[in-house]
C-alpha cells in the first residue's frame, strides 16, 4: 500500500478511536453540572452521590480523551507535513487558542473535580466542574472550526505556488466564523450532549431493570430524559440548518450523500439505499423531488449533481458517504420518537415500569456513539478528495519525508495499543457500573467506613 | 515586519513557545521523574503514594505539551511539520509510552490482584524512563541538527536516524535530571520512612545527573562548535551557564539542609536555565540541517505571516495570565503531604 493510503487509515483510525470519548466527556460535563447544581439547591444527598458516581466515570472517558488527543496533536505534524504547512498560518491560531482557553480550563480545573471533593466547598467545586464543562465545550469550538474551514474556507488569502502555496489569514473572524463554523458546532455540541446523556440513560435503565439504586436511577434518568429529548429535537434544526449549508457551500458532498448524478435535475430523498457508483443508479426508497424540497421549498427545483463535477473533483466513496449519512440520520430519528415515547409515558407516570423502554435505552447508548462516528464519517469522506476544500488535495497532503513502513510499523502499534485500551476502559467502565454509586447493602457500607478508617490510621502511623 | 517593544514577531513567538516548553519540562519533568523512582519503593503504601503525589496533576501537565505542540504549530507551520515528520519514530514511541503511562495510572489501583497492579507498576515505571529518555532524546537532536534537504524536508534514515551518540547522552542527561527533579517532589509531598529513603535516592540521581552534564558540556564544547559560537563571540552571555552551574550546585547544598521546597525551585530553575541556554544558543535556528546550513530551519524560514503571529500573541497576552491563576489554584489545593481517600487512585 502507498503512503497516502497507509496516513489515510491511520488518521481515520486514531481519530475514530478519540471520538469515543470528547462526545462522552463533553456530555457528561453537562449532566454532572445539573446533577451538582441540584445537589446545591435542594440539599438532597442524592443529588451528591450522582454528581460523584458520575464524575468517577466521566475522568474514566477524561483520561483516554486527553492521551488519544495528544497522538491528534502530533499526528498533523507526523503524518501531514505538507497539509501542517499550508495551513499553519490559519489553524495555528485555532490550535493555540485550544490550548491556552480550553485545554488549560479543562485540566486546570480537573483535579478539583477528581479530587477535590473533601478539600474545597461545594460551591467551589461546582465551579470547577463548570470550568471543566466550559473547557470540553471550548476545545469543541477550536476544532471544530479548523474543521469547518477545511470544509469551507473564508477569510485567507493563497500565496506562492506548486508544492510551497500556503494559506494566510487575512481576517481573524471571518476564519472564525466561515459559512459552515456556527451549523457545525451546534451540531457537534448537541450531538456530544446526546452521547452523554445516552450513557447515562443506559446506566440507570439496567439499574432500574435489575431493581437496583431505584430512586437514585429514576432522579438521574429523568435528568438525561430531559436532556436527550431537547437535544435530539434540537438536532433536526441543526441538523438541517448544516445541509443547507452543505447544499450552497459543498454541492458535490451533498449530491454524494443523496447519490444524486444529475447535473442539474430535481432531487430525490431516500430514506434508505444502494448506490451503484458504476451505473449511477441508486436503489432504495425515496420521496421524490424531496431533496430539491427540502433546499428549495420546491419539489421541481434543479440541485446540482456528481456529473457537474470532474471525476477527479468528486467524492470516491459515494455509497460510503451516502450509507453513513443516512445511518446518522435514521439514529437521529430514532432518538426523536423514542425520547418522545419516554417522555410521553413518564407523564402517564409508567415509564419506570415499561420494560421494553428501559430495554431500548440500555443499547441505546451503542447507537449515540454509532451516529457521532458515522456523522463524521459522511462529512469527512464527504469533503474528499479535498483536505483544504477546492484547494489542497488529500493526495498532496501527506508528508513527504514519512516511509510507508514507518506508518506500517506506526499504525500496527496503534492497532495493539488501542485495542487494549479500549478493552481496559470497557472493563473498568463495567466494573464501575457493576458497583454502582454506593453499596447498596448498609452494614456492607459501615464495615468498609470502618476498614478503611483502619487502613488510614495505620497508613499514618507508618508514615509518621 | 512588525515589531513590539523592538522585537519582531518570530522572535516574540520563539520565546513564547520557549517559554511553555520549558513550563511542561518543569511540569511533566517533576512527574516523569517520580514515575522513574516508582519500581525502588518496595511497599504497596508507598507505591500508592508516590502515585497519588502526581495523581491530581499529572493531566495537567501534559497539556502544557498540547500547548507546546499547538504553538509550534501556531508560529512555526514548517518547523512543526519537518521536525514532526523527520523525528516521525521517536515522537511515535513517545505517544505509545504516553498512553502506557496513562493506562498505568488510571488502573493501577483498580483491581487488588498483586500481579495486576505489579504489571502496572512496571509498566508506569518504564514508561516514565522511556518519556523523559526520548525526550533528551528528540533535545539532542535538535541541538545536533538533523539532515534537512534543500526542500526544507528531512532526509535522512527513516528508523534509527534520530538514535546517535549525541541524543543518547542528552537522553540520560535528561533523565537524570528528571529524576532528581522528582525525587524532589516527592520529598515534598512524603514523610516517615518512604522520605528516608527518597532522601538517598535524590543523593545518587543528583550525582548521575551531574556526571552526564559534565558529558554532554564537553561533548557539546568538542564535536558541536555551532552550539558555543554565541557565548565565545558574546562573553556577556557566559553568564547563563555560570548561573546554571550555580544553580545545580545549589541543589544538593539545599538537599544536605533538608530545604526541599527551595530545593525544588532550584531544580526547576536549572531545568528553566538549560532551556534557555538551548534557546541562545540555537536563535534564530530552529533546527539545523547537518546537510546544509543554508537548509537549515529558522523562525524566519518557518514562521507565520506577522497577521497571524499577531494574533496568536493577543491570546497568549489575554490567556496566560489565566492559566497561571488555576494553575496556581489546583497546586495551592493539593499542597502539602499526599492524604489517601476514596477519590485517590
Amino acid at each position: 500500500m502507498d503512503t497516502e493510503i497507509l496516513a489515510r487509515i491511520q488518521f481515520a483510525f486514531t481519530i475514530s478511536f478519540h471520538y469515543i470519548y470528547p462526545p462522552l466527556s463533553i456530555g457528561l460535563g453537562l449532566i454532572m453540572v445539573i446533577m451538582e447544581s441540584l445537589w446545591i439547591r435542594t440539599k438532597n444527598e442524592k443529588y451528591h452521590i450522582l454528581a460523584k458516581f458520575w464524575t468517577k466515570i466521566f475522568a474514566l472517558t477524561f483520561g483516554i480523551g486527553v492521551v488519544t488527543g495528544i497522538v491528534m496533536e502530533f499526528e498533523f505534524g507526523t503524518n501531514w507535513a505538507t497539509y501542517s504547512r499550508y495551513v499553519g498560518d490559519i489553524f495555528g491560531s485555532a490550535l493555540a487558542a485550544e490550548g491556552i482557553f480550553a485545554f488549560a480550563l479543562e485540566s486546570g480545573f480537573l483535579g478539583i473535580l477528581l479530587f477535590g471533593w473533601n478539600r474545597v466547598k461545594p460551591w467551589v467545586h461546582l465551579v470547577a466542574t463548570i470550568g471543566v464543562f466550559l473547557g470540553s465545550m471550548f476545545s469543541a469550538v477550536w476544532i471544530v472550526v479548523a474543521n469547518s474551514w477545511q470544509q469551507t474556507p473564508a477569510g485567507y488569502h493563497i500565496v506562492g505556488e506548486g508544492m510551497n502555496a500556503r494559506a494566510e489569514i487575512t481576517d481573524f473572524w471571518a476564519m472564525v466564523f466561515n459559512p459552515s463554523s456556527v451549523d457545525r458546532l451546534t451540531h457537534t455540541w448537541f450531538a456530544a450532549f446526546l452521547a452523554g446523556a445516552f450513557l447515562v440513560l443506559s446506566v440507570h435503565a439496567y439499574y432500574l431493570l435489575k431493581g437496583r439504586y431505584v430512586e437514585i436511577s429514576k432522579m438521574a434518568f429523568k435528568i438525561a430524559l430531559g436532556v436527550a429529548t431537547v437535544f435530539s429535537l434540537m438536532q433536526l434544526v441543526t441538523g438541517h440548518s448544516s445541509a443547507d449549508g452543505v447544499a450552497e457551500n459543498q454541492p458535490a458532498k451533498l449530491a454524494a450523500m443523496e447519490g444524486h448524478y444529475d447535473k442539474s435535475g430535481p432531487a430525490d430523498l431516500y430514506l434508505f439505499g444502494w448506490v451503484d457508483n458504476e451505473s449511477q443508479e441508486v436503489t432504495g426508497i425515496k420521496i421524490p423531488g424531496g431533496l430539491s424540497f427540502l433546499i428549495d421549498q420546491d419539489f421541481e427545483a434543479p440541485v446540482t449533481g456528481l456529473n457537474a463535477f470532474p471525476e477527479e473533483d468528486r467524492p470516491g466513496q459515494v455509497n460510503a458517504v451516502f450509507q453513513f449519512y443516512h445511518i446518522m440520520i435514521a439514529i437521529g430519528m430514532f432518538f426523536i420518537a423514542l425520547t418522545l415515547y419516554a417522555c410521553f409515558l413518564w407523564w402517564r407516570g409508567t415509564l419506570f415500569t415499561n420494560k421494553w423502554v428501559l430495554k431500548t435505552f440500555v443499547f441505546s447508548v451503542i447507537l449515540a456513539q454509532i451516529g457521532n462516528q458515522v456523522g463524521w464519517f459522511a462529512a469527512e469522506m464527504g469533503r474528499q478528495p479535498w483536505v483544504v476544500y477546492g484547494h489542497l488535495r488529500t493526495s498532496e497532503a501527506f508528508s513527504q519525508a514519512v516511509t510507508a513502513n514507518q506508518i506500517v510499523f506506526s499504525l500496527i502499534l496503534f492497532f495493539v495499543v488501542y485495542a487494549l485500551l479500549l478493552f481496559l476502559f470497557l472493563y473498568l467502565l463495567t466494573k464501575k457500573i457493576k458497583h454502582g454509586p454506593y453499596d447498596e447493602d448498609d452494614n456492607d457500607m459501615e464495615e468498609r467506613r470502618f476498614t478503611k478508617e483502619i487502613t488510614n490510621q495505620v497508613a499514618n502511623t507508618l508514615n509518621a | 515586519m512588525e515589531t513590539l517593544f523592538g522585537i519582531d514577531y518570530p522572535t516574540l513567538w520563539f520565546l513564547v513557545v520557549g517559554g511553555v516548553f520549558s513550563g511542561y519540562a518543569i511540569l511533566d519533568g517533576f512527574d516523569f521523574g517520580a514515575g522513574a523512582w516508582h519500581l525502588f519503593f518496595r511497599k504497596e503504601l508507598s507505591r500508592r503514594i508516590a502515585l497519588n503525589a502526581v495523581g491530581p496533576v499529572w493531566d495537567g501537565n501534559e497539556v502544557w505539551l498540547v500547548i507546546g505542540g499547538g504553538a509550534l504549530f501556531a508560529g512555526f507551520p514548517v518547523m512543526y511539520a519537518t521536525f514532526f515528520s523527520g523525528l516521525y519514530i521517536p515522537f511515535m514511541l513517545f505517544l505509545m509510552f504516553i498512553i502506557f503511562r496513562a493506562i498505568a495510572i488510571e488502573f493501577r489501583s483498580k483491581e487488588e490482584w498483586l500481579w495486576w497492579r505489579k504489571m502496572w507498576d512496571i509498566c508506569y515505571s518504564v514508561s516514565s524512563i522511556m518519556l523523559a529518555f526520548l525526550l533528551g532524546v528528540v533535545l539532542g537532536n535538535v541541538l545536533q541538527g538533523i539532515p534537512i534537504g534543500p526542500d526544507l524536508e528531512y532526509d535522512g534514515s527513516p528508523f534509527l536516524g534520530f538514535l546517535n551518540p549525541y541524543a543518547i547522552i542528552t537522553g540520560f542527561t535528561t533523565l537524570f535530571l528528571f529524576m532528581s527533579h522528582g525525587a524532589i517532589y516527592l520529598l515534598l509531598k512524603t514523610e516517615g520512612r518512604l522520605f528516608d529513603k527518597l532522601e538517598g535516592l535524590l543523593k545518587k540521581g543528583i550525582i548521575l545527573f551531574i556526571v552526564f552534564f559534565v558529558i554532554t558540556t564537553l561533548y557539546t564544547l568538542i564535536y558541536i562548535p555551532h552550539l558555543s559560537d554565541d557565548f565565545k563571540s558574546n562573553p556577556i552571555l557566559f553568564i547563563f551557564p555560570i548561573l546554571t552551574f550555580l544553580s545545580i550546585a545549589n541543589i544538593p547544598r539545599l538537599a544536605h539542609k533538608k530545604r526541599f521546597k527551595i530545593a525544588f525551585f532550584f531544580s526547576a530553575l536549572t531545568i528553566a536555565l538549560m532551556m534557555a541556554l538551548v534557546a541562545i544558543e540555537l536563535y534564530p535556528t530552529l533546527l539545523y540541517s547537518t546537510i546544509d546550513p543554508e537548509n537549515s530551519i529558522t523562525i524566519y524560514n518557518a514562521a507565520s505571516s506577522d497577521k497571524s503571529l499577531g494574533i496568536s500573541l493577543t491570546m497568549v497576552a489575554i490567556g496566560t495570565p489565566l492559566v497561571l491563576g488555576y494553575t496556581f489554584f489546583v497546586y495551592k489545593t493539593f499542597a502539602g503531604k499526599v492524604q489517601l481517600d476514596d477519590h485517590s487512585y
